[in-house]
């Protein structure tokens, strides 16, 4: 089980080998779409690799409610616990 | 009186792939002209599938002109007659007769029959289907040499103003002859299908619903009417997806499959010579070569960009542009997934003609 340190650690590095984007401009409140640019195909990948580094599930139906890196450690977090 | 023990076919053992073919049609549908029905642009298309053009047919122009086109070819390469063949099989879902089968006439034009023709359904996966029957047909004894068309005019079953999946179609057919050989030229194939997942690529309409239109055109008193006539371009089948739940699975659950056709091989990333995948979207391509975490010296088949996605002739076509661009690969071995509606998916790892 991951703090939300190391999950917003992890999920920065995540972004970062799919956009390219530094680690540091992943803060927890940064709109995937409008700060950081991230498109839906991008969003999916990022999606499918979160789940890989911490092993859990991310519905298709929730996708749509991770605007924010923040609602993405929640819910990380959450599905963790 | 003993039972009389029954004879058995003398069967091969390997098979491989002897000869490629390819058919691209002439029209060329740039991103701009696909900019004219959907709000989208060039760039948006390029960063998003990787397509910057797609071939589609003329209106005169069918499944099985564009199949013979390519078979001829592959038959050529073999360098067998197409009186040699023992099975043809067409993998389509664009030919528009539920029945007879596109490869009951295909064999017919080639000069084929009687050899047994039959046509799969199994959309993107269809080609790797069909070198999986090829492979068993020649291993078992049941044919010397098997004839796999991919062959598909999507293009007949396309709403250009929809924005799932239309702008990414493109029209074409690819071959190839599977033949027998000293050593082992085709591995085991890993297929399979997900049905829960039946809805996520498919058509909007059936063909009850074309014949519910015609009966009511039948009842109606007026010639021209408006209803039966707007509805009669409503009610044509086109092609729709769910492309969040596609993509997903195929990053996800296709990189696993490709893996495990490796696995099944006895061969290691390294040990290949190219990569070729359904040509869904580049973006896919590009995840799934990092998941297999392929080295820098495989190439990897991205046909997508010119031809766009053509489902069940993807694959075929990409491998002959491929060998046309670095003939350095025939020979060496290449990994083949294939993955579409159905869900079906079907990999293998093949020595290239």
């Amino acid at each position: 089980m991951a703090s939300n340190e190391e999950i917003l650690a992890g999920l920065a590095e995540i972004v970062n080998e799919e956009t390219g984007l530094a680690p540091e401009a992943v803060e927890l409140d940064k709109s995937f779409t409008e700060d950081l640019d991230i498109d839906s195909i991008s969003m999916m990948t990022i999606v499918v690799n979160a789940e890989e580094k911490f092993g859990v599930r991310i519905p298709d139906e929730e996708v749509k409610n991770l605007k924010t890196v923040g609602d993405a450690v929640s819910f990380i977090a959450n599905a963790q616990a | 009186m003993s039972t009389p023990v029954l004879n058995k076919t003398a069967v091969n053992e390997n098979a491989r792939i002897l000869g490629i073919g390819a058919y691209r049609p002439d029209v060329i549908v740039t991103n701009e002209d696909v900019c004219q029905w959907i709000d989208s642009s060039d760039e948006w298309i390029r960063q998003r599938t990787g397509i910057i053009t797609r071939h589609r047919a003329a209106a005169d122009v069918s499944v099985i002109d564009m199949a013979e086109g390519a078979a001829r070819e592959a038959i050529q390469q073999a360098g067998i007659e197409p009186s040699q063949l023992g099975a043809v099989i067409v993998s389509t879902v664009t030919h528009p007769y539920a029945t007879p089968s596109a490869a009951a006439a295909l064999t017919e034009r080639l000069g084929a029959t009687p050899a047994p023709a039959f046509d799969i359904s199994a959309a993107c996966a269809g080609y790797c289907y069909g070198v999986a029957q090829a492979d068993a047909l020649v291993r078992s004894g049941a044919a010397q040499y098997v004839l796999v068309v991919g062959a598909e005019k999507l293009s007949d079953v396309i709403d250009n103003h929809e924005r799932t999946i239309s702008f990414l179609l493109g029209d074409g057919a690819g071959a190839v002859v599977v033949g027998p050989s000293d050593t082992p030229g085709i591995g085991p194939s890993v297929w399979g299908s997900d049905g829960s997942k039946w809805d996520a690529i498919g058509m909007t309409h059936s063909l009850e619903d074309v014949k519910k239109l015609g009966e009511s055109a039948r009842h109606s008193d007026e010639i021209d009417d408006p209803a039966i006539l707007s509805a009669t371009q409503d009610v044509w089948p086109t092609l729709r997806q769910d492309g969040q739940t596609v993509f997903r699975w195929a990053v996800w659950e296709m990189a696993k499959v490709a893996q495990q056709a490796l696995d099944a091989a006895g061969i290691e990333a390294t040990d290949l010579a190219a990569f070729v995948p359904h040509q869904a979207n580049m973006r896919i391509i590009d995840e799934m070569v990092k998941k297999l975490k392929l080295p820098e010296s495989v190439v990897i088949g991205r046909d997508i960009a010119q031809a766009g996605n053509t489902s069940a002739a993807s694959i075929p076509l990409a491998t002959h542009r491929l060998l046309k661009e670095n003939p350095e690969l025939s020979g060496g071995l290449a990994l083949q997934i294939g993955f579409g509606a159905g869900l079906v998916f079907g990999a293998q790892v093949v020595v290239l003609p």
